[in-house]
């Protein structure tokens, strides 16, 4: 393997230190190693809580800054952090406002969640859930409660950061989080498989000359493996599966990010975008805001997601509030 | 003999810790093929971690079982760690409530204390409790009853749930049936087996793999291999002691 690491064992470790290191302005370490928090949470807002596995960069530990996320759980690689993690997370957010777990939905996560979420209660702190289903490939529309987070998260931290920043209550945290995910939909294509740091090869594979269509970030399977195509027909292919599943009407104004997977060049998400964006535009939809770049990513994969967001004027408002954060940083809209 | 004292439990936890030792690159192989793969490598590291903390240390059958539970519950998270943390260190409730008098479970522990030779309850202390089929049983069923409070997955979902329940209905027809204690572990460790082995056939319809859909068909559940390990281990253990 060509990587920079020490030992694989502790690569979440070794990352952390990097991480809490460089964007020193932005987090800071607690007691419990496994827990980043944002520096100067600003006094008597409501917590906003994430986490989940590693691997995913700038997901989660980058959402968690100023007016998006106040602290985050940090797993082993694709692998939920432990119960005591969100617990500890929760403590590092509350200020007696009580705090929204807003995650993805993996039955590790939940599981965990659900278990810190009792021991929160026990202390006096309030917590409440959102919990990511945005990847329409994960599960029919009917099984929406079987679907899994992916980029779409971005939105609902988003939505829910700038929302507990403007003064929300938990329910309005919760409920502007909710919303921004029942309103999102994405899709992922895999180019390549990834591989876990500490055992060395890919546990499944994508051929040379194929993609994967709906593709999970930690390779769960999608819809079918078809041969690669160029970035045109991928786009297609992937608003075909988003717009028909949400609530995506012509005239919508629309979020759009475009995330690569964590190996796939930049550039070739531009070109991706280009293409997905001139066909929102034929079908009279408008692009309030985009987001191009590695979000939310999968190891070493190969490939993008398509994340589509409908908004509505609270929703925009929300999107475009100012967030600073290693993963997402932008200045409010003039 | 018909039963174990707790505070000789230490060689249980043993050969429960050794079980996944060994099998780690095995489990490690089974949860590749339909899931990510690091199932082998979590346990391992789960159970290792109890291992290198407490091996110098005595303790009981119940507390090992607590110190291993919290480990995993604490350290190790995903969905391994919760639900074996959950499973393992729920067992121990039934037998420490035993003390306090105020649920019905611990009233039998307290009659099959009281009904031993030493009769004195009032002095007892953890380690003089006694072990018999009928407290193995209800720990094991309160183990599970915990354990289905935190997942939905339920017996054919293909999850560690198709061995443990099997399991822990084997134990409780021993009990109605009143086997000796040693019997109704050699059938328990069969059910565990007979579970797992039940896997292979089932499509997953809970975490990671319930995705795959037909694809999950043909190869067993790492959970159900796993859980299959620590039942047959913990009854071994247990088969060493009162034999």
């Amino acid at each position: 393997m060509q990587r920079i690491m020490k030992n694989p064992d502790e690569i979440v470790d070794d990352m952390l230190r990097g991480f809490l290191k460089a964007h020193s302005d932005l987090v800071e370490k607690t007691p419990n190693p496994r827990v980043v928090k944002a520096r100067n949470i600003q006094p008597g807002k409501v917590g906003v809580v994430t986490g989940g596995g590693s691997g995913h960069k700038p997901a989660f530990i980058g959402y968690v800054g100023r007016n998006l996320c106040d602290a985050a759980a940090v797993g082993e690689i694709c692998t939920s952090p432990t119960a005591a993690a969100f617990l500890d997370a929760f403590r590092a957010a509350d200020q007696g406002k009580g705090v929204a777990c807003l995650y993805g939905n993996y039955s590790g996560d939940n599981m965990n969640v659900k278990m810190a979420v009792k021991m929160a209660r026990r202390e006096g702190i309030e917590v409440k859930t959102v919990v990511a289903n945005d990847d329409a490939a994960s599960a029919p529309l009917d099984q929406r409660e079987k679907r899994r987070g992916v980029a779409g998260e971005v939105l609902m931290w988003k939505a829910g950061g700038a929302k507990a920043a403007m003064g929300g209550s938990l329910d309005e945290v919760v409920n502007a989080a909710q919303k921004a995910i029942d309103q999102t939909r994405s899709i992922g294509i895999g180019l390549t498989p990834c591989t876990l740091p500490a055992v060395g090869h890919p546990n499944f594979e994508i051929r040379e000359g194929t993609m994967e269509v709906g593709i999970g970030h930690h390779g769960e399977p999608g819809i079918e493996v078809c041969p690669l195509e160029s970035a045109d027909r991928m786009a297609q292919r992937m608003l075909d599966v988003v717009l028909p599943d949400g609530p995506f009407e012509p005239g919508d104004e629309l979020a759009v990010l475009v995330s690569g997977l964590g190996a796939t060049p930049v550039m070739e998400l531009y070109v991706l975008y280009a293409e997905i964006e001139s066909r929102l535009k034929a079908a009279d939809y408008r692009i309030h805001r985009a987001y191009v770049g590695n979000y939310f990513t999968s190891l070493d994969m190969m490939g993008a997601t398509l994340t589509v967001t409908k908004l509505d004027p609270e929703l925009k408002e929300l999107i475009d509030y100012p967030a600073y954060s290693m993963g997402l940083t932008q200045i409010g809209r003039e | 003999m018909d039963k174990f004292y707790n505070r000789d439990g230490k060689v249980i936890l043993d050969k429960m810790v050794r079980a996944i030792q060994e099998n780690k690159d095995y489990l490690g192989e089974v949860d590749g093929l339909i899931g990510d793969g690091d199932h082998g490598m979590n346990m391992n590291k789960g159970f290792t971690l109890f291992q290198q903390r407490y091996q110098h240390q005595n303790y009981f059958f119940t507390e090992g079982l607590e110190y291993l539970g919290g480990i995993l519950f604490n350290e190790i998270g995903g969905s391994m760690g919760p639900i074996y943390g959950t499973l393992l260190s729920s067992m121990t409730e039934t037998v420490n409530t035993a003390g306090s008098g105020t649920e019905d479970v611990g009233g039998t522990v307290m009659e099959d204390i009281s009904g031993t030779e030493n009769g004195n309850t009032a002095n007892m202390s953890a380690g003089d409790i006694k072990i018999n089929l009928e407290v193995f049983c209800r720990m094991l069923s309160h183990g599970m009853e915990e354990l289905f409070d935190i997942i939905d997955a339920r017996a054919g979902d293909k999850t560690l749930v198709d061995t443990l329940y099997p399991a822990v209905e084997s134990l409780r027809s021993s009990v109605a049936e009143k086997r000796p204690f040693r019997e109704a572990l050699l059938l328990m460790k069969e059910a565990a087996e007979q579970g797992r082995d039940s896997t292979v056939g089932m499509i997953a319809r809970y975490g990671r793999s319930s995705r795959l859909g037909e694809r999950s068909r043909g190869v067993p559940d790492a959970g159900a291999v796993s859980c299959c390990l620590l039942l047959t281990s913990m009854a071994d253990g247990i088969l060493d002691l009162i034999s």
